[in-house]
């Protein structure tokens, strides 16, 4: 990787940042937030879209209109899409890739000895 | 078609307040796809959806108490220019977006009063009614501070246009908190409207000082809307509200 900086951009995934001109604020003038909605107590924020706010109160308060007016939440986070640090496509392979033909690092990929009943 | 002054008190009190969120809701309509955001469209189609949920409850009541056996449609569609009750607030047109932020400021701490006020009504409808609205107009009036006060706080530009807006629509408020013989002769069920302005004031000029906006003092005040007295706004959007459903009376999809 050459040092170049990603976002995740709407949650369509890391979008090159890096050398593109006026990327903040957006194109429409205010910045892009990330939508984190609780559905109910007990479950973590899920990330659920993204919207144009001009900060982060106008932010939260779209986010109640855009995403939750449908009874959809119980807790909503905004967080700017620039501070998110996003993996990159080019790194796809020696991220993820090196996983999948370990199989012993899956626990059911080693046998339980017999006689071991605290396992 | 009845005119207002023949309605029973409770009918043509529900109606005033009806038309009320009737009139603002199809303004507010019209800022769908025209407005700066794609963001700030849905928020002001959710306070226009807000604002018809309360007029069907009001008109349909309205139609209950008159005993015609009209219908919400009925009365929203089928009324002329001269049956509506709603204030000239309402029924303005948008301007731009700083008139229409300081008419949702006005209307809905105005709201915000009312439906305090009717959560101690002795009619049930009323009372319920107010318990749900009172909390979809505070986040319609909290929705216009918050671009009064960025549209205050902001440029010179945009703290002068803010400026204008306020200047625009004050000379319709003082006919919100006008007497109303309808609610005056309803004791213990209707908010006299004269005891909903010092909140009103004070919830107002908070926000209006935050960002050095001024009270505007206007010369000169509307009134009559409560009586069937409209400018020629109404009429125009009236054909376009009403275009439809009589053309197609009773069509459906």
């Amino acid at each position: 990787m050459s040092g170049q900086d990603m976002t995740a951009a709407g949650g369509h995934g890391a979008v090159l940042t890096d050398g593109v001109a006026v990327r903040r604020p957006g194109r429409r003038g205010w910045p892009l937030w990330e939508v984190f909605v609780r559905a109910r107590r007990g479950l973590s924020h899920q990330h659920v879209g993204s919207l144009h706010a001009p900060d982060a109160a106008m932010a939260l308060r779209n986010a109640r209109d855009v995403y939750t007016r449908r009874a959809e939440g119980v807790s909503i986070w905004v967080v700017p899409s620039a501070a998110i640090t996003a993996s990159s496509p080019e790194e796809k392979d020696p991220f993820f890739d090196p996983a999948l033909d370990k199989v012993y690092r899956h626990p059911t990929f080693y046998d339980v000895p017999e006689g071991v009943s605290h396992l | 078609m009845t005119t207002p002054a023949t309605l029973p008190a409770l009918s043509a009190y529900a109606l005033s307040l009806g038309d009320d969120a009737l009139i603002l809701g199809q303004r507010l309509a019209e800022w769908i796809t025209r407005a700066p955001q794609i963001e700030e469209d849905v928020a002001i189609g959710n306070i226009a959806l807000d604002l018809l949920g309360q007029a069907r409850v009001l008109l349909t009541y309205a139609g209950e108490a008159e005993g015609a056996g009209r219908d919400e449609d009925d009365l929203a569609y089928l009324r002329d220019d001269r049956d509506f009750r709603n204030v000239h607030l309402v029924e303005i047109p948008n301007g731009d977006f700083a008139v229409t932020m300081a008419r949702l400021l006005a209307f809905s701490a105005y709201q915000h009063e009312l439906y305090q006020a009717l959560l101690g009504s002795g009619d049930a409808t009323l009372a319920g009614l107010a318990g749900k609205a009172v909390k979809e107009v505070t986040y319609h009036r909290d929705h216009a501070t918050q671009w009064v006060l960025r549209l205050g706080d902001g440029t010179a530009t945009s703290h002068d246009r803010m400026q204008a807006g306020l200047e625009r629509v004050w000379p319709y408020v003082d006919e919100l908190f006008d007497a109303d013989p309808a609610a005056a002769a309803l004791p213990g069920v209707a908010a006299d409207p004269a005891t909903l302005r010092p909140p009103w004031d004070r919830y107002v000029d908070q926000v209006l000082q935050q960002v050095t906006l001024h009270r505007p003092e206007p010369a000169w005040h509307a009134r009559g809307g409560r009586t069937g007295l409209h400018s020629e706004h109404l009429g125009h959007l009236l054909a376009e509200m009403q275009h439809l459903h009589r053309s197609h009376p009773g069509v459906t999809w």
